[in-house]
């Protein structure tokens, strides 16, 4: 085909500053740049003068989508926004909607949601750092750290019928209880989670490769991070901590014991070590978790949102005509909007929602702290090699499918 | 979130905006499209919101000012969020760019200059960014249909 195709972007840039830089155009396929991205930078020999970030090549009108679809028609969808942990949408989102129709989860949803949250959060830092060290040639590290997300993803599986899109937050509650033996293999998962990432500190903390690619490569200080909108454990990197967990405690995390590891100077070896202890404190927290959940119902009683038991949808007209209404109209939620915000593994992942009455959104919007991080991701890459791009990239953990929604 | 920080903090700002009340444990402001970059600087230097979250718009067709631009802040000091809202009428939607305050400013704005066209005066890049360049129109606008196909590269029969 010799048909000139048109270029989707403007570049920000499209002469060089100087008479002896070049502009490099990375991505956006790339095994590098996790999803699509496409980086255009000036490079002077091999240092990063200026990059360009853009993203959007997966963009797919997700928060067009959500206005035409009730709201539990949604959980779904949501789930593919940060498809590493695809259960903290479904909480994050499921929150957002019970804030506005005013639900109290059950004691022992609000716990099941803080362990499978946690658990999340592992399995999305084992992905993060598994590929970042693999793009640095640290394929043992990358098999030890897979392996055991891959027990995590089976575990899951069990308990929701799905690997990595779960569908398993419900308006109110949870699809369904844990099976029988669930909370015995998590222990045994934790213990074998504890082996390997063992191994993989041993491998990597003091590796004098590992140490010359990540020390002092993509710094950012404390101040620059939060005024480039960075949350999550690249803000936590540069010594600040700040954790949703702790500062504005939702689910069950204020009665938690955990700490909030820091960095020292913000750069990419700071930001795998903490990517790592906070892997261990979710641990700690979900051995806490299991000790103190509770017996009892997972779902609300409260007609507007819960489903009724199929029995009685069978013999009773009030719960046929109830799960009737709430499946073709959705449930009714008061109008108004409300912004809630949970720490995803990558930061601030909120949700803001509008209502209009009806059982459909009227808006919804996704503050997806990828998107936000990939506004300042230059201000990390400007000043170093091109090479040092890719472990700059990996650390940052851009997810597509939040990031371009 | 503590609920004395958003008292003072809603006794402080009354005085300037026409509206403030709390809801879902949020500061909400309501103020003029004039006003907004005067009280971003007031919650930025004095009050401590460090973090600009998001910006968003609500498109209301039918309503006269049609656009309804929210923000959101976070103080890392205080631990609370704050969320602005202005409107701006459909033949000039234009509000203040944050950029001078904030540095995340310039990607967040973009994202909502692509989806709703609210001109964001003093913002030097309003290239697109989840869409390409030469899309027309604005999807999250509610006059935008949802089916609406406008491909960049023609399709393969």
């Amino acid at each position: 085909m010799d048909v000139k195709l048109p270029n989707p972007v403007r570049s920000a840039f499209e002469k060089t500053e100087r008479d002896d830089t070049v502009i490099v155009n990375i991505g956006p396929s790339h095994p590098a740049t996790h999803g699509t991205i496409q980086i255009i930078a000036e490079l002077d020999g091999e240092n990063v003068v200026r990059a360009d970030v853009h993203c959007g090549y997966l963009h797919r009108g997700f928060e067009k989508e959500c206005e035409s679809h009730t709201w539990h028609n949604l959980i779904p969808y949501v789930d593919r926004l940060n498809y590493c942990s695809g259960l903290i949408n479904d909480f994050a989102y499921c929150e957002a909607v019970e804030e506005l129709m005013g639900i109290q989860l059950t004691p022992r949803c609000k716990v099941l949601r803080t362990l499978l949250s946690e658990y999340s959060r592992i399995a999305d830092h084992l992905t993060c750092i598994a590929a970042s060290l693999m793009e640095l040639g640290a394929m043992t590290a990358f098999l030890y750290l897979i392996m055991i997300r891959d027990f995590i993803y089976e575990h899951l599986a069990d308990l929701t019928g799905a690997r990595v899109t779960y569908t398993y937050g419900r308006i109110g509650g949870l699809a369904r209880d844990l099976p029988p033996g669930w909370l015995s293999r998590l222990e045994e998962i934790l213990g074998e989670y504890e082996i390997f990432v063992g191994r993989v500190h041993g491998l990597m903390d003091r590796n004098r490769i590992f140490i010359d690619r990540t020390r002092d490569v993509g710094v950012i200080s404390t101040a620059d991070a939060i005024n480039w909108g960075f949350t999550g454990p690249i803000l936590r990197s540069t010594g600040a901590p700040r954790d949703l967990r702790k500062d504005t405690p939702y689910l069950a995390y204020a009665e938690l014991d955990f700490e909030v590891p820091v960095g020292i100077k913000g750069d990419n070896y700071d930001r795998y070590y903490v990517r790592m202890r906070e892997m261990d404190e979710s641990v700690h927290m979900i051995r806490q978790l299991v000790d103190m959940l509770p017996e009892g119902p997972i779902n609300v009683d409260d007609r507007r949102c819960t489903l009724p038991e199929k029995r009685l949808v069978y013999t009773e007209i009030e719960s046929l005509i109830n799960h009737f209404k709430l499946i073709m109209e959705g449930p009714q939620v008061p109008a108004g909007d409300a912004y809630v915000a949970h720490e995803a593994p990558n930061g601030e992942l909120g949700f803001y929602i509008v209502s209009t009455g009806t059982g459909t959104p009227y808006k919804v919007h996704v503050r997806a702290p990828s998107f936000v991080h990939m506004g300042g991701v230059h201000r990390l890459m400007e000043g170093y090699q091109l090479a040092d791009i890719i472990p700059t990239f990996g650390s940052v953990n851009m997810i597509g499918g939040e990031c371009d929604r | 979130m503590t609920p004395g920080v958003l008292n003072t903090l809603k006794e402080r700002l009354a005085r300037e905006v026409g509206d403030a009340s709390v809801s879902h444990g949020m500061l909400v402001l309501v103020l003029a499209p004039a006003d907004l970059l005067g009280i971003v600087q007031r919650l930025k230097s004095e009050l401590q919101f460090d973090l600009f979250l998001d910006v968003t718009a609500v498109d209301w067709p039918g309503q006269t000012p049609r656009f309804e631009v929210v923000y959101h802040f976070y103080s890392t000091a205080h631990r609370v969020r704050v969320r602005l809202k202005t409107r701006v009428p459909e033949a000039d939607p234009a509000v203040e760019s944050l950029v001078p305050l904030y540095g995340s400013a310039h990607y967040m704005e973009r994202e909502c200059h692509d989806m709703y066209g609210i001109v964001f005066r003093g913002n030097p890049d309003l290239r697109p960014i989840l869409l390409y360049e030469g899309f027309v129109g604005h999807p999250l606008r509610k006059d935008y249909p949802k089916r609406q196909e406008q491909p960049l590269v023609p399709y393969r029969s």
